[in-house]
């Protein structure tokens, strides 16, 4: 029950000790020479061209939503693929019931591709 | 193991807590997130209580429910949008054009 | 693991099939047929209506349980199907009009009314709560896009919105209220709760807190106060088809799985929340009709009348009696004639150009310029304030009648006073219509066949149903839910 908790809680004060230990120690010890260079995000990187606020297309959204859509449905096949073999000795009544439940999307990506939903310009 | 009280107390105290952000947030987006909160609380609820209770009807509900709420947010989301481009404000207290 | 094939009969769903097959039709035809008529698409649905409409009564008295026990095709449940697809029926003639021209996609508009119907048919035909759920969800998710479906309007826009935050809120809500009892019983069969707490009795935190989450859920659909917040907004900023069809049909499916759930698992003579109901049914009745008299805009006095009148069908709940059922049903079906009906009329006197005529003030006059649109609102305004000989009165005599014979003496008292209320607000608009001159010169296009087709409809059966009730209620007898 709980003790079972104990090493968990153990690795966690462990953790923490070390990393914060480590932070500490550099803080302590590290040379402080900040510039503007230095203080910049991505010292050795690229210089930022803009702000990362920008509004974005109205296309990513509508990507991101079909992708939310049509992603989530994998949940269904993957109880429906674990009993499948079993299942299918019985009589095609399963694979009928997917082909519906595959129908019905690709009515779905039917519409979405008609509508245009799936072009960027 | 864990006692399945314990998943129950996490989960309530998460549901209380998306109700709590509906009630006094103000943006659309973050009240959103909080009912997505109170529907992930009834998942917890739902698997901890169906391995308590050794039934699959839990788990099976569980599927379900991240469906509706993905259908539910690509509904959701895309009403956001129509009022932020009408409105150019998600905040609900400046939404009150219809008021008796 | 043993595995065995559920026993299916899939004429069980033949009604959802129908018109999940005919929404997808009317969504997908326009992509590869350019320059469909709106016409058309109605009359497509409307086809899909007539052929689940006969799928459904084929299926009368036949008690089918389908997919294991998933879906119950009891009488109960095809009589509530049937009041729906009237409703669903009567909001496709009113999307005809002029006034409703600004949808831009009217192939989504009857789609998305369809998919909402099949959600109500799921959510009545079944005791097992994760189809109720589903159910519910198809519907209410259709319905935030009917509302929000003039995208170009804010007054749509943000109706949908509120909506969607508030039923989102509610599913919340109903989903904790079924994992707690799931969590008691260990089944998330209605049937099977029920004869969980026969056995153990109604108590438990687990129960009692899984029954009031539940309660709340069902109650924010069905707009019960305290949880009537958004119905005005709601009402007012939907297109006006989505407003009628949304008042009848969400209230009646909410109020199906209210009575399955009071039916199968407590008994109301025997539970403590007797109470519970009793006051939600008196504030829903009282807050509904006192505001509803503050209202200038017809739309939203009528949103107030509508969480009235789910007050009147409440008391029919709480009766707990097959009268009772019956009598929900007979008065849910006047109600869906005469709101959609009131409704049909806003839309008939609205403008073409987006002003929509909804104050009080606009109707002056007007019953004399437009005497059959007046002579309908006339009598459903009757109809809903209940004076006889309308079907409005009988009904409400039936739900009185059954909560007195179950004792509810003082609940009635108040249901009658609350009817003389709403006379006020009601024959108001008979006053306007038909007692005062026009102030300004109010410009109605030309109504629809179809809407007006409606309306005559409506009219017909409100007069129908009160002069010949018996017919109708003999019909409700046979359909209520056996006693467990």
């Amino acid at each position: 029950m709980v003790g079972e908790l104990v090493p968990i809680l153990v690795l966690l004060a462990v953790a923490v000790v070390i990393v914060a230990g480590i932070i500490g120690l550099t803080h302590l010890f590290g040379p402080k020479h900040p510039d503007p260079v230095k203080l910049s995000p991505y010292e050795s990187g690229m210089e930022p061209v803009g702000e990362a606020r920008t509004r974005f297309s109205i296309r990513f959204y509508i990507i991101a939503m079909l992708f939310v859509l049509f992603d989530i449905e994998v949940v269904f096949f993957y109880p429906w693929a674990v009993v499948f073999k079993k299942l299918l000795s019985m009589g095609s009544f399963i694979l009928i019931e997917m082909l519906v439940f595959v129908g019905l999307l690709l009515v779905g990506y039917l519409y979405a591709w008609k509508k245009g939903a799936l072009e960027w310009d | 193991m864990v006692p399945v009280n314990y998943y129950l107390i996490v989960a309530a105290i998460l549901f209380a807590l998306g109700v709590l952000g509906v009630l006094i947030r103000r943006n659309a987006l973050i009240i959103f997130m909080s009912i997505e909160l109170m529907l992930n609380a009834v998942n917890l609820t739902f698997v901890a209580l169906a391995r308590h209770l050794h039934s699959i009807d839990g788990q099976i509900f569980v599927f379900f429910i991240m469906t509706v709420a993905a259908a539910e947010v690509a509904v959701g989301l895309a009403i956001i949008i129509s009022v932020f481009r009408l409105k150019g404000t998600i905040h609900v207290d400046e939404i009150n054009l219809l008021r008796g | 693991m043993d595995l065995s094939l559920p026993v299916i009969h899939i004429q069980s769903i033949y009604p959802q099939m129908i018109l999940v097959l005919f929404a997808i039709i009317v969504v997908i035809l326009p992509l590869f047929v350019h320059n469909l008529k709106r016409e058309l698409l109605a009359l497509i649905s409307v086809v899909g209506l007539v052929l689940a409409y006969f799928s459904l009564i084929n299926l009368w008295g036949q008690n089918l349980t389908g997919f294991n026990g998933m879906i119950v095709g009891d009488n109960f449940s095809i009589a509530f199907s049937i009041i729906f697809l009237v409703g669903a029926f009567l909001a496709v003639l009113l999307s005809l009009n002029t006034v409703e021209n600004e949808y831009l996609n009217y192939s989504d508009f009857y789609s998305m009314l369809l998919f909402a119907l099949v959600g109500l048919l799921m959510m009545v035909s079944s005791t097992n709560l994760l189809v109720i759920f589903i159910g519910l969800e198809i519907l209410s998710i259709s319905l935030y896009v009917l509302a929000g479906i003039r995208k170009m309007r804010v007054d749509s826009i943000e109706a949908s919105l509120k909506y969607f935050l508030l039923g989102a809120f509610a599913t919340g809500f109903l989903l904790y209220g079924i994992a707690l009892l799931y969590g008691a019983s260990g089944s998330i069969d209605l049937v099977e709760i029920g004869k969980y707490i026969q056995a153990n009795g109604f108590s438990g935190t687990f129960i009692l807190a899984g029954a009031a989450m539940l309660l709340i859920g069902l109650s924010f659909k069905a707009a019960f106060v305290p949880f009537h917040m958004w119905t005005p907004d709601v009402y007012q900023g939907a297109p006006t088809p989505v407003t009628a069809f949304m008042s009848a049909g969400v209230k009646g499916a909410a109020l199906a799985v209210l009575l399955r759930f009071v039916w199968t698992i407590a008994p109301l003579s025997k539970a403590d929340w007797t109470i519970a109901i009793w006051i939600i049914a008196f504030l829903t009745m009282t807050v509904g009709n006192v505001v509803a008299i503050a209202q200038s805009n017809v739309k939203r006095m009528l949103a107030y009348s509508s969480i009235a009148h789910a007050g009147y069908l409440l008391v029919g709940v709480l009766a707990g009696s097959q009268l009772g059922q019956a009598s929900i049903m007979y008065y849910l079906l006047v109600y869906t004639m005469m709101n959609l009906g009131a409704f049909g009329v806003i839309s008939y006197l609205g403008n073409s150009n987006k002003q929509e005529n909804l104050n009080l003030r606009d109707y002056r006059g007007l019953g004399f310029k437009h005497p059959f649109a007046g002579l309908a609102m006339a009598i459903f305004m009757f109809s809903l304030a209940g004076v006889p000989p309308t079907g409005g009165f009988v009904g409400k005599f039936y739900l009185f009648n059954s909560a007195i014979q179950a004792g509810y003496l003082w609940l009635v008292i108040f249901g009658v006073m609350n009817s003389v209320i709403s006379a006020y607000y009601y024959l108001r608009v008979v006053v306007n219509l038909y007692m005062h001159e026009p102030e300004k010169e109010v410009a109605v296009p030309k109504a629809s066949l179809g809407l007006s087709f409606a309306l005559l409809i409506a009219m017909v059966a409100v007069l129908q149903m009160g002069i010949m009730s018996s017919s109708y209620f003999e019909f409700f007898r046979q359909a209520v839910i056996a006693m467990p």
